[in-house]
C-alpha cells in the first residue's frame, strides 16, 4: 500500500488532478464560508462582464447574481453528488456482485440478469425518467445516479470474489468455521479493495459529469445552485453572454478531469501489473 | 449463425418485456393517481380522458390484470395517448424517430473511425508528440460535459464563424428537394453528430491504443516478424485486427449512452428527434411520452446491441462454434 502512495505521488498526471481537485475541495469547504450570502440573490446589474467590477470577479448573470458565488456554491454540491452518488452505487453494486460471485448457480444467474438489464437500458434516459416522475432533489437526483451507475461495480466484485473465494485463505477461514458473511467481509472483499477503489474514483467523474446533465436539462434540485443549472439558463443568452454559459462548462471539465487522472494515477498505483506505463 | 441470432433476439425480447413491467411499476411507483401519471399533468386533462383511461387500462382491477392489460397494449405498440400533444404517443416517436437514427448512427459512425484511426496512430508513434498530443485530447475529450461541448461549438462555428447552421434539421422555407435536399441537411448534421462523437471518440482511441500496444507485445507478432513481414502488414494484418475485438465490445456496449446523449445534443441543437421529445415531455410532465420514448430508446439499443454481437462474429471466426 505505502509502495502504492509512492507510485502514486510520483505519476505526473495523478499529481495535477490531485493539485486541481483540492482546489475544488477547498473551494467548496472554504468558499461558502466567504461567500456567505445566498447565491440565488440578485446583486448588480445583469449581464457584468467578468473583471469589470470590484467584488463581482466574474460578473453576474442574467438575472445579477454573482456568478464567482454560483461557481463556489456549485462546487460543494458537484462533489456533495459525486462522492455521495458513488457511495450509494457501492453499497448496492457490492453486495449483489460478492452474493453472486460467491454463491454461484441460480444466484449467480438471476443476479447478474438483473445487473444485465440495467446494464442495457439507456442509464442517461433511465435517471431523467425516474427524476421526472419522482420529484427533482437532492436526494432523487443522488438516488437516480446511483441506480444508472452501480452495475460496473456488480461486476466487477464478481470478477474478483469469484477469483479470491478459491484461495487457501478463504478454505482456512472456512475450515475454522467462520460463517459466510464473514469470510466475504473479512477475508475476500478487503483483497477485492484496489480495483475497486479504482473504479469508484472513476464513477465519481461520470456521476459529476451526469448531475451537471441533468441540472442543464433542469432536473436538478430546484433549490440549491449547480454547475450545469447555470449553464442551462445561461443558454438562451449565449450569443450576448457567452461566458456565462463558458465559465461553468471549465469548471467541470477541470474537477472531472482531475478526478480521471486520479483514477488513473491509483490504478498505476494499485494494480501495478495492469499499469499502462509498461505498455 | 441463425441459432446464434435467434438466441439473441429472445434474449432481446425478455429484455424489452422486463422494461414493459418496469415501466408499469414505475406509473404506479409515482406519486399521485396512476391514470393521472398517465394522462399528464393535472390540469391539462379533463375527467372524461381520465375515466376512459381507467377503464382502458382496468385501473379499479387487480393488480396482476392491469398488468396483463398495460403489456398487451404495449406489445401492440400501443404506447398511450399525448393528452398534450393530442397524438397517439407512438405516432409522435414514429416522426422523430428518423432523425434520432441519422444522428446517432452518424456520431456512432464519427467516433468509431476517428477515434480508432487516432489510437493507432497514437500506438504506432508510442512515446512521440503525436502520441502526447493525441492522448491529452482523448483526455480532454473524455472529460467534457456534451452538452457544454455542444453548446461551445455551436457558438463558434455557427454564431462567431458562421461556417454551420446551429440548429434545425434543414433550413426552413428553403423547399430543396433531392440531393440539394440532403446536402443541407448533412450540413445541419456536422455539428451535433462531431459533438456527440466526440466523447465515444475519446474513449475508442484510448481502447484502440491499449488494445494495439498490448497486442504488439504478444507472440504472434515476433513470429511474423521474425518471418520477415513489414512493419506496415504486422501493424495492419496481424495487429489491428486483433486489436479490433474488445473496441467492437466496447462499441456495442456505449450504444446505450450515444442515444442518453442525444438528449442533450437534440435538446441543444433543436434537433427534431425522440431525444428533443423527451426534453419536451420533461417540461410539460408528459409522462405517458416520457416512457414511451425510454422504452424506444431501450428497443434502439438492444438493436445496436444485436448488430455488434454479429459484427463481432463475423469479425471473429473463432466465436462462431460457441
Amino acid at each position: 500500500m505505502l509502495a502504492g502512495f509512492k507510485r502514486f505521488t510520483r505519476n505526473r498526471g495523478a499529481a495535477i488532478g490531485l493539485c486541481i481537485l483540492l482546489v475544488v475541495l477547498l473551494t467548496a469547504v472554504i468558499g461558502p464560508l466567504i461567500y456567505t450570502d445566498s447565491p440565488w440573490k440578485m446583486v448588480q446589474r445583469p449581464f457584468l462582464p467578468p473583471f469589470t467590477v470590484d467584488g463581482l470577479p466574474l460578473g453576474t448573470d442574467a438575472l445579477g447574481r454573482d456568478v464567482m458565488a454560483g461557481l463556489v456554491h456549485g462546487a460543494r454540491i458537484s462533489l456533495l453528488v459525486g462522492l455521495v452518488s458513488t457511495v450509494v452505487a457501492l453499497l448496492i453494486g457490492v453486495p449483489i456482485g460478492a452474493a453472486a460471485g460467491y454463491f454461484g448457480g441460480i444466484v449467480d444467474d438471476a443476479l447478474m440478469r438483473f445487473t444485465e438489464f440495467f446494464q442495457t437500458i439507456p442509464s442517461f434516459a433511465l435517471a431523467i425518467v425516474l427524476l421526472a416522475i419522482f420529484q427533482p432533489s437532492l436526494f432523487y437526483v443522488i438516488l437516480a445516479i446511483a441506480i444508472v451507475s452501480w452495475p460496473p461495480v456488480a461486476r466487477l466484485v464478481r470478477g474478483e470474489v469469484l477469483s479470491l473465494r478459491s484461495r487457501e485463505y478463504v478454505e482456512a477461514a472456512l475450515l475454522s468455521g467462520q460463517g459466510t458473511l464473514q469470510i466475504i467481509l473479512r477475508q475476500i472483499l478487503p483483497n477485492a479493495l484496489p480495483p475497486i477503489i479504482v473504479l469508484a474514483s472513476l464513477m465519481v467523474a461520470t456521476a459529476i459529469l451526469l448531475e451537471s446533465s441533468l441540472s442543464f436539462l433542469g432536473l436538478g434540485d430546484p433549490n440549491v445552485m449547480s454547475w450545469g443549472y447555470m449553464i442551462g439558463t445561461a443558454r438562451t443568452v449565449i450569443r450576448t453572454a457567452w461566458w456565462l454559459s463558458f465559465i461553468p462548462g471549465i469548471a467541470i471539465l477541470l474537477t472531472v478531469l482531475a478526478m480521471n487522472l486520479i483514477g488513473e494515477g491509483l490504478n498505476d498505483a494499485l494494480n501495478p501489473r495492469l499499469s499502462r506505463k509498461g505498455r | 449463425m441463425i441459432r446464434f441470432i435467434l438466441a439473441r433476439l429472445v434474449k432481446a425480447a425478455v429484455i424489452l418485456l422486463a422494461i414493459m413491467i418496469f415501466n408499469f411499476l414505475l406509473i404506479h411507483a409515482a406519486p399521485g393517481d396512476p391514470a393521472a401519471v398517465m394522462a399528464g399533468e393535472a390540469g391539462a386533462t379533463d375527467e372524461k380522458f381520465i375515466a376512459d383511461l381507467r377503464a382502458r387500462f382496468g385501473l379499479d382491477q387487480p393488480f396482476s390484470v392491469q398488468l396483463w392489460l398495460y403489456v398487451k397494449s404495449m406489445v401492440q405498440f400501443d404506447l398511450g395517448f399525448s393528452y398534450r400533444q393530442n397524438m397517439p404517443v407512438a405516432d409522435l416517436i414514429w416522426q422523430r424517430l428518423p432523425a434520432t437514427l441519422l444522428l446517432t448512427i452518424s456520431a456512432f459512425v464519427i467516433s468509431l473511425v476517428l477515434g480508432v484511426i487516432a489510437g493507432v496512430l497514437a500506438a504506432s508513434k508510442q512515446g512521440t508528440w503525436w502520441d502526447t498530443v493525441i492522448s491529452t485530447l482523448a483526455l480532454l475529450f473524455y472529460a467534457t460535459p456534451l452538452f457544454w461541448v455542444a453548446l461551445m461549438a455551436s457558438l463558434l462555428f455557427s454564431v462567431v464563424l458562421g461556417w454551420l447552421p446551429g440548429f434545425g434539421y434543414e433550413t426552413i422555407g428553403a423547399n430543396y428537394t433531392g440531393l440539394a435536399r440532403a446536402l443541407d441537411i448533412g450540413k445541419h448534421l456536422i455539428l451535433p453528430a462531431t459533438t456527440l462523437g466526440l466523447f465515444f471518440m475519446a474513449v475508442y482511441m484510448r481502447m484502440t491504443r491499449a488494445s494495439m500496444l498490448e497486442m504488439s507485445r504478444l507472440d504472434f507478432v515476433k513470429t511474423a516478424r521474425a518471418k520477415g513481414l513489414s512493419n506496415g502488414v504486422i501493424q495492419r494484418r496481424h495487429v489491428l485486427r486483433n486489436a479490433l475485438l474488445p473496441v467492437i465490445t466496447l462499441a456495442g456496449l456505449q450504444a446505450g449512452q450515444i442515444v442518453g446523449g442525444a438528449v442533450l445534443t437534440e435538446t441543444v441543437f433543436a434537433w427534431p428527434g425522440i431525444g428533443r421529445l423527451l426534453f419536451e415531455a420533461i417540461s410539460q410532465r408528459d409522462y405517458s411520452v416520457l416512457l414511451g420514448v425510454f422504452f424506444v430508446s431501450a428497443a434502439m439499443v438492444l438493436l445496436f446491441n444485436l448488430i455488434t454481437d454479429i459484427l463481432y462474429v463475423v469479425v471473429d471466426p473463432r466465436i462462431r462454434l460457441t
